[in-house]
């Protein structure tokens, strides 16, 4: 396991440079690959706030990458004490099949555990030369949608469920919405295994004329890989995506970071928390919180919850991503 | 391989066998045991059902097709490298040697990205052959493309230094006893380098069925016709099915093993009819 490895050297290292100050915390957050600089600055956020308010030194480590594949390294014992991941089956697979965090775990923090949500929208290249307005236009001959494989990546997943749920409403059943995601993955010419990879093959290779993105991708996308490049639209419904957070209880107990860990993540939902995740794109859970002017970007849609509409996680992922399911059925010859 | 052929001047064979037993079982053994174990989870038709579903058994075709076909085309190619190497000295010749080593070092994800964005249909390449109805990237052929590059370094390096041995005297020799240029190839140069390209093409062939890295970009990963079976084993453990994932590694490991295991032979018959 490299990453264990890597940060089994950090921690020594940190162990090295920071000698026994009896209350000094190193936390090691496991996270999914967007977060990337929403953690960057929340941490200097909690960092001064848990030293004002206690006296002791945080050191917050990140790790980034697929949701799936950062869950098995915490199941294969990367010692994470808090993990930030794309879905909760993730997080479920992690109480599952290593008990150090329990069953009920989402009940205990507000909003499912989710202090931040975001949803799946497009994105287009610029002036929307294929004139596409919501998932109807997907489905269409001759548009190329790109999308991530739901198999191997977490975003992907909620892709497939947003539109799967947006024909459900428009057509009525859960056989026509098989009908319209077929044919919607019909015009999917490449299945990238991550998100970041579907993100170079549209921006990058020139490949596709819509992306379906998590929201704050399609915004940094907007912003940094292709400024002027890309239009971001709106469907009319899609579906909200709550990427959970928790503690690993048991990790950061032996390593003595329990309280701190608690209060890394309770602090998510302070209202200087909330602003800056507002800023980073993501909706936030009190968006009273945030800076108005961040808010108004984010337009309003219908959304739909996985639990609502698909009967949570766990019944999600069997029914449509087991081996058989619905997405194994559409590439049946 | 295990008989001794000659009593050799250094003694101490039990020690070294032994040492050489040991480093294999931990090395190689003990993680492949550890494999077999865990598919050891499922039962038989568990374990059927797995390894022969309609999409496994299509990457089976690609992966190991597209192998096929890049090993044996690394074949003519990496001796045409390794005797212009050996056999031709020219301004540059240490560059280009080095070269050659270079699908070793490099990172497969790199490769694989960098030949994506050359075959791409934006792509510099991509650009040409796409008018003449040619698409490489997010085909079979882009797969192949990306084996072919990884593989290359195998055939070269183990041609490379049998050739050195083999004199041009003997092909003067050979000349001067009235074989023409083609006889000379057929009779006396190739027979003597057959066992390293095959080697090579043996080594470039394994390695070619275990590639990840380099390939996933380039191929597209549509079920049933691009998919390789290593992105498979991937799916199955992002789905937390690792016993499954085991099964698939477990039946290419057997296939990979029996494929090895005829070329060997295959080249021992060679070698004993050309009587090196």
């Amino acid at each position: 396991m490299k990453l264990t490895t890597i940060f089994g050297t950090i921690a020594t290292v940190a162990a090295i440079a920071f000698p026994a100050a009896a209350k000094d915390h190193t936390l090691l957050n496991v996270s999914y690959d967007p977060t990337r600089e929403l953690y960057v600055e929340y941490n200097k956020v909690f960092t001064k706030y848990w030293k004002d308010k206690t006296g002791d030194t945080v050191i917050v480590q990140q790790s980034h990458g697929g949701a799936g594949k950062q869950a098995r390294a915490v199941i294969d014992g990367l010692e994470a004490d808090v993990v930030t991941l794309a879905l909760a089956y993730d997080i479920d697979a992690i109480a599952e099949r290593t008990g150090r965090i329990p069953a009920n775990w989402q009940s205990r923090l507000p909003n499912n555990s989710a202090p931040y949500t975001s949803t799946i929208v497009f994105l287009v290249r610029k002036g929307n030369p294929k004139g596409i307005k919501d998932w109807d236009d997907l489905v269409k001959p001759g548009v190329s949608v790109i999308t991530p494989n739901p198999k191997t990546s977490g975003g992907a997943r909620w892709n497939f469920l947003a539109a799967w749920a947006y024909a459900k409403k428009q057509y009525g059943s859960d056989e026509k919405a098989k009908e319209f995601v077929t044919k919607l993955y019909k015009n999917v010419p490449v299945l990238d295994s991550g998100a970041r990879g579907s993100t170079i093959t549209f921006v990058q290779r020139g490949i596709g004329d819509v992306f379906l993105s998590w929201e704050n991708e399609a915004f940094l996308a907007l912003n940094e890989l292709g400024a002027g490049k890309f239009e971001i639209v709106v469907p009319s419904l899609s579906i909200l995506a709550e990427p959970p957070v928790t503690v690993v209880d048991k990790t950061a107990k032996k390593k003595g970071n329990l309280e701190v860990a608690q209060a890394y993540l309770e602090h998510l939902y302070s209202s200087e928390a909330q602003r800056i995740i507002a800023k980073h794109y993501y909706r936030p859970f009190k968006p009273e919180d945030a800076d108005p002017a961040d808010l108004k970007r984010f337009p309003k849609l219908e959304l739909v919850t996985v639990d609502e509409e698909f009967g949570g996680w766990q019944k999600a992922q069997k029914t449509h991503f087991a081996d058989g399911g619905t997405f194994d059925q559409i590439y049946k010859p | 391989m295990m008989r001794i052929k000659k009593r050799s001047v250094i003694p101490g064979f039990g020690l070294s066998v032994g040492f050489a037993l040991t480093y294999l079982s931990v090395i190689i053994l003990l993680p492949l045991a550890a494999t077999f174990i865990k598919t050891a989870d499922l039962s038989w038709t568990q374990f059927w059902s797995a390894v022969t579903s309609d999409r496994v058994l299509a990457s089976y075709k690609v992966t190991f097709g597209a192998s096929l076909a890049a090993a044996l085309f690394n074949m003519p190619c990496g001796l045409m490298l390794a005797w212009v190497l050996v056999r031709y000295d020219f301004v540059g010749r240490r560059v280009v040697d080095a070269l050659v080593d270079l699908p070793f070092a490099l990172p497969t994800a790199v490769a694989g990205i960098s030949l994506t964005s050359l075959y791409s249909t934006n792509g510099l390449f991509g650009k040409l052959l796409e008018p003449i109805g040619i698409k490489v990237a997010y085909t079979p052929i882009g797969i192949w493309v990306a084996l072919t590059f990884i593989g290359l370094p195998f055939v070269v390096r183990t041609v490379q230094p049998v050739l050195q041995e083999l004199e041009p005297e003997i092909e003067e020799a050979s000349a001067t006893l009235g074989a023409s240029r083609l006889q000379t190839i057929r009779r006396v140069v190739l027979p003597g380098l057959m066992p390293s390209v095959l080697t090579g093409f043996t080594l470039a062939f394994a390695r070619a069925i275990g590639e990840y890295g380099s390939v996933v970009f380039i191929s597209g990963n549509m079920p049933m016709r691009t998919e390789i079976t290593p992105l498979l084993i991937i799916t199955k453990l992002e789905q937390y099915e690792y016993a499954e994932a085991t099964a698939l590694a477990v039946v290419m490991l057997v296939i990979s093993f029996a494929l090895l295991l005829f070329i060997q032979i295959v080249q021992g018959r060679l070698q004993r009819r050309l009587g090196t």
